[in-house]
C-alpha cells in the first residue's frame, strides 16, 4: 500500500497568499475525515487567526471509476452504477441515466410509469433533503433536527423498500418504463406519508426557522451572488438562493412535469439562510407534486411493449417462442443502440444531473459522461467562505450540500 | 445486564478478571464518526430515532480517533484513501476492532475496477464483515453486536499475543 506523501509548501504556493509562505498566516487541514466535511473531502486552509484567508478543496477520495465501470457494462446492467453515484438521490440517477438510454434508442414510456417515476423522484428529493437537514442541522448543534428528519426518512425508505425491495439502491426505474408495477399498499403509503409530512415540516420550521440561535449562524454567512454563481456553473437549490429562477422541470420540462402544478421557490439573499429557505419551501413543493401526480395516476401498463429492450413478461415466456427468444438475447447481450450521442439532465435535489451517453452500434455504452452538480457546486466554495470564520464554513458547507459520490464519482 | 440476580442478598459477585474486562469494553464501545460513502447514510440511520443504535452503548459516535475503540469502515475504500485509512486506524489506541460495513469495503462489491481496494482488509486487519449493498440498519447492529460477541471471548493470553 502507498504511503501518504510528504507535502511541500512549494506544491500549492500558487494557491495561497504570499502571507502564508512568510509564516504569518497558517495553513491548516481540515479533511478528508472531518464530521463536518459531509464525506471524504479534504480542504486546505489557509487561516488569519480565525478568519479563512483561502480555502482550496482536494477531492479525489472516493474516486470510484463509475465511468469506466459504466462503459464495461451493458445498458441494463451499467444502471447499477448510478445509484451508487449520489448516493442521496439513487431514484433521480436511475432517472437522468434511463431518459438518456430511452432518448438513445428512441423507446416509449407508458404514462403510468412516468407518473410513477415522477412520485418516486419526488419522494427522493424530499429523502435527500431531510438528510441535509437533518446533518446541517447537527453541524449547527441542533442534534433534534437529526433525530427528527431521520424518522420521516424511514417512512420514505420504506415505501422504496416496498415497490423495489431495496431502501437506497433501487434500480427500480428501468429502461422502457418501471421494474414492474406498484403493490396495492403503494397508495395507502404513499397517503399516511402526504397526510403527516406538513405537520412534520411545520415542526421542524418552528424548531429552526426564528431560533435566534439558528438564525445568527445563517443569516449574511456565505453570500454567493447571482453573477458568481452563474459563471461557476452552479444550479439547483443554491442557484436558486441567489436569485435564478432556474429549475430544469419547469425550463426543460421531463416526465410529464408540465402537467403538474407547483412554484419554484427561489430568494434574493443569496446567503446560508436564504439557501435553507428555498430548500424548505421546496419539501413543501414535492409534496404537492406527489399529491397531484398520486391522485391522476393513470391505469395501465408500466412498460413500453417494445420487445426488442424491454424483456417480456413471465407468463409470455412459458407460451411464446419469441418471447422467450427476447428473453435470451436481452439478458445475455443486451439491446444494441445506434451509434449517436445524447445529453439527458433532471433536476436532481442538489442541481442538474446530467448524463451524456455515447452509443458506437453495440450493446455497451462507447463513452459516458456525468455532469454532476455537487461538483460544479463544490467549486464556487473557496470564493464565498473567504472571509468569514472557521465555525461558518460548517455552515457554508452544510448549506451548499455537496455529496462527495457526486463529485469524485 | 442480570447483575441484581446474580448478586442475591450478598452484596457480592464473583466473576473472572477476562469477564468483567470484556464486559466493561462491549457496553461502552464508541465507534467512530467516518464514513465513505453510501453505507455511512444507513450507518446514520443506524444511529437515528428508527433503530436507535444506542440501545448497545453506541450512542457516542467519536470523531477523533485517538478517542474511539471501533472502527466502522462503512463504504468502499478507494485508493487515494487507503493510507489516510491506514493513519487513522494508527491513531486509535489500543483494543481496537474493525467492522467492514458493506459489499465495497468487504470484497470491492460492484466495482471491481482500477480505484478501489478489493477489500479493505487490504489495508487494515477486520474483525466483522457486514453484508449488503447497503446492509440495513439491522445488519449493522447485528455486526456490532457480533463484535461484542468476539470481545466477551477473548482471554489474557489472547491479549498478550495481540499486543506483544
Amino acid at each position: 500500500m502507498s504511503q501518504i506523501e510528504e507535502v511541500n509548501v512549494d506544491q500549492f504556493k500558487h494557491l495561497v497568499s504570499e502571507r502564508a509562505l512568510t509564516g504569518e498566516t497558517m495553513l491548516l487541514n481540515m479533511g478528508p475525515q472531518h464530521p463536518s466535511t459531509h464525506g471524504v473531502l479534504r480542504l486546505l486552509l489557509e487561516l488569519d487567526g480565525e478568519i479563512v484567508v483561502n480555502c482550496i478543496p482536494d477531492i479525489g477520495f472516493l474516486h470510484t471509476g463509475i465511468e469506466k465501470n459504466m462503459e464495461a457494462k451493458t445498458y441494463q446492467k451499467a444502471e447499477v452504477m448510478t445509484d451508487r453515484l449520489d448516493y442521496m438521490n439513487t431514484m433521480g440517477n436511475n432517472l437522468s441515466y434511463i431518459m438518456a438510454v430511452e432518448k438513445l434508442v428512441d423507446l416509449d414510456v407508458p404514462p403510468r410509469a412516468q407518473a410513477l417515476r415522477v412520485i418516486l423522484v419526488e419522494l427522493q428529493r424530499i429523502a435527500s433533503h431531510l438528510v441535509w437537514l437533518g446533518t446541517s442541522g447537527l453541524d449547527l448543534g441542533a442534534m433534534s433536527m437529526f433525530l427528527y428528519c431521520f424518522r420521516e426518512r424511514e417512512q420514505i425508505l420504506d415505501i422504496f423498500e416496498l415497490v423495489s425491495g431495496q431502501r437506497m439502491m433501487t434500480t427500480y426505474i428501468r429502461p422502457g418504463g418501471v421494474w414492474r408495477d406498484v403493490p396495492v399498499e403503494f397508495e395507502k403509503a404513499v397517503r399516511d406519508f402526504i397526510k403527516i409530512f406538513p405537520k412534520r415540516i411545520d415542526e421542524y420550521e418552528s424548531l429552526l426557522t426564528k431560533n435566534p440561535l439558528f438564525v445568527d449562524r445563517m443569516v449574511d454567512i456565505g453570500y454567493l451572488s447571482k453573477e458568481t454563481a452563474l459563471s461557476y456553473g452552479v444550479t439547483g437549490p443554491v442557484l436558486r438562493a441567489s436569485g435564478v429562477n432556474w429549475d430544469l422541470r419547469k425550463a426543460r420540462p421531463y416526465m410529464g412535469y408540465e402537467q403538474y402544478d407547483f412554484n419554484v421557490p427561489t430568494r434574493t439573499e443569496g446567503d446560508t439562510y436564504a439557501r435553507y429557505v428555498v430548500r424548505i419551501d421546496e419539501l413543501r413543493e414535492s409534496l404537492k407534486i406527489v399529491e397531484q401526480a398520486l391522485n391522476k395516476l393513470p391505469m395501465g401498463l408500466v412498460h413500453s411493449q417494445n420487445r426488442k429492450f424491454v424483456p417480456p413478461p413471465r407468463s409470455e415466456i412459458g407460451t411464446s417462442m419469441e418471447a422467450l427468444i427476447h428473453h435470451f438475447k436481452l439478458w445475455t447481450e443486451g439491446f444494441p443502440a445506434p451509434k449517436n450521442s445524447v445529453y439527458s439532465a433532471i433536476e436532481s435535489p442538489r442541481g442538474e444531473l446530467g448524463m451524456y451517453l455515447e452509443g458506437d452500434g453495440g450493446p455497451k455504452p462507447h463513452r459516458i459522461h456525468l455532469r454532476t452538480p455537487s461538483f460544479d457546486n463544490l467549486g464556487v466554495i473557496p470564493e464565498i467562505v473567504k472571509g468569514h470564520l472557521v465555525a461558518d464554513l460548517v455552515a457554508i458547507l452544510a448549506s451548499i450540500d455537496i455529496v462527495l459520490g457526486d463529485i469524485d464519482r | 445486564m442480570g447483575v441484581e440476580q446474580k448478586l442475591g442478598n450478598m452484596g457480592v459477585v464473583t466473576t473472572s478478571l477476562e469477564g468483567m474486562v470484556n464486559w466493561s469494553r462491549t457496553n461502552a464501545m464508541w465507534p467512530m464518526l467516518f464514513g465513505l460513502a453510501c453505507c455511512a447514510i444507513e450507518m446514520m440511520s443506524a444511529q437515528a430515532s428508527d433503530y436507535d443504535m444506542s440501545r448497545f452503548g453506541m450512542e457516542l459516535m467519536r470523531a477523533s480517533p485517538r478517542q474511539s475503540d471501533l472502527m466502522i469502515v462503512a463504504g468502499r475504500v478507494s485508493k487515494k484513501m487507503g493510507p489516510v485509512l491506514r493513519r487513522l486506524y494508527d491513531q486509535m489506541p489500543e483494543p481496537k476492532w474493525v467492522i467492514a460495513m458493506g459489499d465495497c469495503a468487504s470484497c470491492g462489491g460492484v466495482f471491481n475496477n482500477y480505484a478501489i481496494y478489493q477489500g479493505v482488509d487490504e489495508v487494515v486487519p477486520v474483525d466483522v464483515y457486514v453484508a449488503g449493498c447497503p446492509p440495513r440498519p439491522e445488519a449493522l447492529i447485528h455486526g456490532v453486536l457480533t463484535v461484542y460477541e468476539k470481545v466477551k471471548g477473548e482471554t489474557f493470553k489472547q491479549y498478550a499475543e495481540k499486543y506483544k
